[in-house]
Parts: C-alpha cells; structure tokens; sequence
C-alpha cells in the first residue's frame, strides 16, 4: 500500500511537470523550433534583454501587480474592518454578495463586464482610447479586493475586543487604538492578502486582456506571441520566472521549518 | 460607543462604494447591452441568437464535466495519500503541487503542443521505436488533458486541507467499532471531505466551461467552445459588443445555476452528517 500511494504521488507529480521540463530543456534549444531540439545553446536567454516587448511587458504587469495589491489591501483591510462592525443585515449581505461575486464569476465574464463599463463611459467622456492602464488597474483592485476581504474578515474575528477597548480606556484616541492594537492583531491577515493579491494579479491573463488596451501585461504578451510561431525566448523567460520562485519557495520553507525547530526546543527547554 | 461603531462601521463605506460601481455597475452594463442594438433600442435579438451557439455551449459543458469528473478522480486518492505522510514531506509536496499555479498558465499550456504535436516528443519516441504515430493535437481529448492540467491544483488542495483537518480519533473509533478500512473511507473520510470536494469541483468546472485559451491551443479550430465565441466576439469590434454580452450574460447565468444546485447538494451532504 505505501509503495503504491509513493508510486501514485510520484506519477501526479510527473504530469505536473512533465511541461514544465520540456519547457525548461527547449529554452536551451539552439534552433528556432519548440519540439525539434538542435543542439544546447542559452543564446535565448541573451535574446530576452533585446525583447523590447517582453521587457516593457514584464515591467507593465509588475507595475500593476504592485499598485493594485498595495491598493486592494489597504480597501479591503479597512473594509475587512467595517464589514464586520455593520450591523444592519442589509448592509452586511450587500457586503457579502458583492465580495463573493467576482470570485464565483468566471474570469471571462468579470473582464468581459469591467471592459463594458469602461466602453460605455470612454465613449461618453468621448475618449478616443477608453482602456488601458488604469483601467487594467482598477481591474486588478477588483479582482484582488475579496482575496484581502476575506484573509483578513478571519483574523479580526480572532482578537480580543476587549483589547481595544483598554486602549481606548488607558487615553488612546480610536486612530491611535486602531493603529497600535487593531492592526499588529491582524497583520498576518493582511500579509497574506497582500501576497494573494500580488500573485493573482501577476498570473492574470484573462482579465487584463479585455481591459489593458495599449497598456499589455506579459500574460497578454505571451498570448499574442503565441499566436504567432513561437520562439524558445519564451520558454526562457518562463525559466527564469520558474526558477525565482522555486528557490524563494524552498527558502521559505526552509526558513519555516527551522522557526518551528526553534520553537520545539524552546518549548522542550521551558 | 455608538460613535465609535459608527466610526468603523465607515471605513467600509470606500470598499462598498467601489464594488458598487466595479461589480455591480458592470453586470447591469453587459444586461444592458445584451438586450439593446448599436444605437441603444431594446431589443430581443441578441438573445434569439444564441441558438446558433448551442453547440458552443453544449460542447463547453460537455468537456468542462468530463474534466472535472477526471479531475477529481485522480486528485481524492492524491490527497489522500498526502495526509499519510510525515508532516515534514507533506509540506514539501504540497510547494511542489502549488508550484505550478504561479507559473504563466500560457506557457504551461503551450508547452502541450510540443508534447502532443505531430512531430512532438510523443509521436517523435514512437517513431523512432518503429510504433505507429498518433493524432493527439487538436483532439476533443488534448482540450480535456489541458483543462486536467491547468486546474488539477485548485482540486488536491481544497480536498488536502479538509482531509488533514479530520480528527485521527474519528478513525480510531471507527476501527474500534469495528469497521474496515474501506468503509472507514466511505463512512467518515468521504462525508467529511465533502465541502473540500465541492469547492474543488466548483474551482475546477468554473474556469474549464469557460476558457478560450486551451481550446484554442490544443483544440484548434474544431473544438469551439464557448468562451472561444465570446473572445472572438468581442475581439470584432463594437458591432459585435451585444451579441457577445448576450452570451457572457447566458454564460455567467448557467454556472450561477450550476453552482446553486452544487451548494444545494453540499448543503445535503453536510445535513446527513448531522443526522
């Protein structure tokens, strides 16, 4: 049983992979061709810094990234906090229907209705081109704002009310309280909704695409490449993304589990 | 008191005012162009049109089940067996899982074709040990393997992080009570692993009945499915802008109501738990 559950983990890994080794080996590929490997070569890899479109790209979605993850966190943090003070019941499920709404929406329909909007009001403000980087902005803050809502409505719920309210008592003004008591509470919350956000907006290829106009992200760069033949300088640069956020990743975890260890034999000591 | 409230109550007020407009707004506004013409009349036309998609749909629908269905087959024994590891390895394999999700799905997708082409690694290996090649590219089954693929993550972690929520006691007692491995599967871990799996099926179904980028890589253009008229569509130009928000509108309308009767049926589950 355990050689067969090992040997079954293993396969589903394989199929997970399996593209993304093919794409890490045909980055190194000399000739043009994404299937018919020449020889080794990390010419590519020299090729993406002359890529204007991909370079303008990438800065274009990490521009976005950081903006509309800054700015959903900071809405849906006080949101987050709001939310869970309302206490007339329409008001809450106005609340809680229009943040599940894009995260049951299919993307298509959420870039499809945003694009809509900002058509309809070009057209009215009489502007030539109605999309493009804030509109892909506004966008992404309104994909990312549940993500934030929702991994910080949990972590309020945890602290202790009463906490802020002898911060009010021992003279804090609600500002200060707010600041010193109520956010170092739920700052994990806010931490991870930040990086929710900033992964979902960095990954987004559906929604940017009906809504960036002139202004494209690199998902929407590769899309169109993509239409075209493809080169393995793609394939390169996905490398490059791959191989970042696997050693990130594999510090992070390492840095996790030895702040565990450490707690062990802190806990061991005591 | 009753100010400070108010006060917190406030800092809500920016968010609501946002999704009103970013939300709400724009589902009116794709309603709204679904039911006039290009001059802004209402009109029924659009929404009489959508017959000549019904194989669009049908076909979306069709593929995004079977996907699901294969989906969740293969990722319940995958999170399963995750929850039987050490501690230390299950935390390892579950980066490995995840790692893929932040990788351009795109490329991930293209890089199928270089497996499955003509002259990709597949037919080039049974070439060359004399084996019959096969048409695996722009096949009904390669636009299933790319949703499989590109969703299966959003399957194993919602069923893993159930599953390892489940009380070892739970099993125990089962065992004590005399019940045998399988029907410890099917009488505890299955009932409890419901909502895991429901949220897998719907983070699944949901973005397989509506793509456009698979199908269009690894369908070609015989496996049109849904999304793929939308971005055509709308792709037009204006002319086309209400045809296509009648078909969002359709489109969004029929997995609402795929999801409603999924939460009936879950809700279902949970209840014979109770009881």
């Amino acid at each position: 049983m355990k050689v067969f559950s090992r040997i079954y983990v293993a396969l589903i890994l394989a199929f997970l992979y399996a593209p993304i080794a093919v794409m890490i080996i045909f980055s190194f590929n000399s000739g043009n061709s994404v299937w018919v490997f020449e020889s080794f070569s990390a010419q590519w890899y020299t090729d993406i810094i002359s890529n204007t479109a991909m370079i303008e790209g990438l800065r274009h979605t990490l521009t976005v990234a950081i903006l509309s993850a800054t700015i959903a966190t900071v809405l849906g943090t006080a949101a987050a906090v709001g939310i869970t003070a309302l206490r007339k019941k329409i008001t809450r499920s106005f609340a809680t229907t229009v943040t599940n709404i894009p995260m049951m929406n299919a993307d298509i329909v959420t870039g499809v209705s945003l694009m809509l909007l900002f058509v309809f009001f070009g057209r009215i403000l009489g502007l030539y081109e109605s999309l493009g980087f804030i509109t892909v902005l506004i966008a992404h803050i309104t994909f990312n704002l549940p993500y934030v809502i929702l991994s910080v409505i949990p972590k309020l719920r945890q602290t202790d009310k009463n906490l802020h309210e002898a911060a009010l008592d021992l003279g804090c003004t609600p500002l200060q309280a707010f600041f010193k008591v109520v956010i170092p509470s739920i700052k994990v919350g806010i931490f991870t909704g930040f990086i929710m956000a900033f992964t979902l907006s960095l990954d987004d290829f559906v929604i940017s695409y009906f809504t960036c106009g002139h202004y494209q992200t690199l998902p929407v760069v590769i899309y169109n490449m993509t239409k075209k033949t493809v080169t393995p300088d793609v394939y390169a640069l996905s490398t490059i993304v791959f191989a970042t956020i696997f050693v990130l990743l594999i510090l992070y975890n390492m840095l996790q589990t030895k702040s565990e260890q450490r707690r062990n034999s802190n806990v061991k000591k005591a | 008191m009753n100010k400070k409230s108010f006060g917190s109550r406030l800092v809500a007020a920016p968010y609501l005012v946002w999704a009103a407009i970013f939300v709400i707004v724009p589902l009116v506004m794709m309603a709204y162009f679904a039911f006039t013409d290009n001059s802004g009349a209402f009109t029924l036309a659009n929404i009489s049109q959508i017959g000549r998609y019904r194989k669009a749909f049908a076909v979306s629908i069709l593929y995004a089940v079977i996907a699901t269905a294969i989906t969740l087959v293969i990722s319940y024994p995958m999170a399963y067996f995750m929850t039987k590891m050490k501690v230390s390895s299950q935390r390892m394999i579950m980066i490995i899982v995840m790692l893929p999700m932040w990788m351009n799905f795109l490329i991930r997708t293209y890089s199928w074709i270089s497996i499955l082409a003509n002259t990709g690694i597949i037919n080039t290996t049974l070439k060359s040990l004399g084996l019959p090649t096969l048409r695996l590219i722009n096949t009904p089954g390669a636009v299933i393997l790319g949703m499989v693929y590109d969703f299966i993550p959003y399957m194993i972690l919602p069923i893993y992080s159930v599953m390892t929520k489940i009380d070892n006691s739970l099993l125990e007692a089962a065992e004590d009570l005399g019940s045998n491995a399988f029907s410890r599967l099917r009488r505890v871990i299955l009932p409890l692993s419901m909502p895991g799996v429901i949220s897998g099926i719907t983070m699944v179904f949901v973005p397989s009945v509506s793509t456009f980028y698979i199908s269009q890589k690894l369908g070609g253009s015989k496996n049109w499915l849904i999304g793929d008229a939308i971005e055509y569509l709308f792709g037009s130009g204006p002319d086309y802008y209400n045809v296509a928000s009648a078909l969002s509108l359709v489109l969004m309308v029929m997995i609402l109501l795929c999801l409603a009767v999924m939460s009936r049926f879950s809700s279902d589950e949970e209840g014979g738990v109770i009881v």
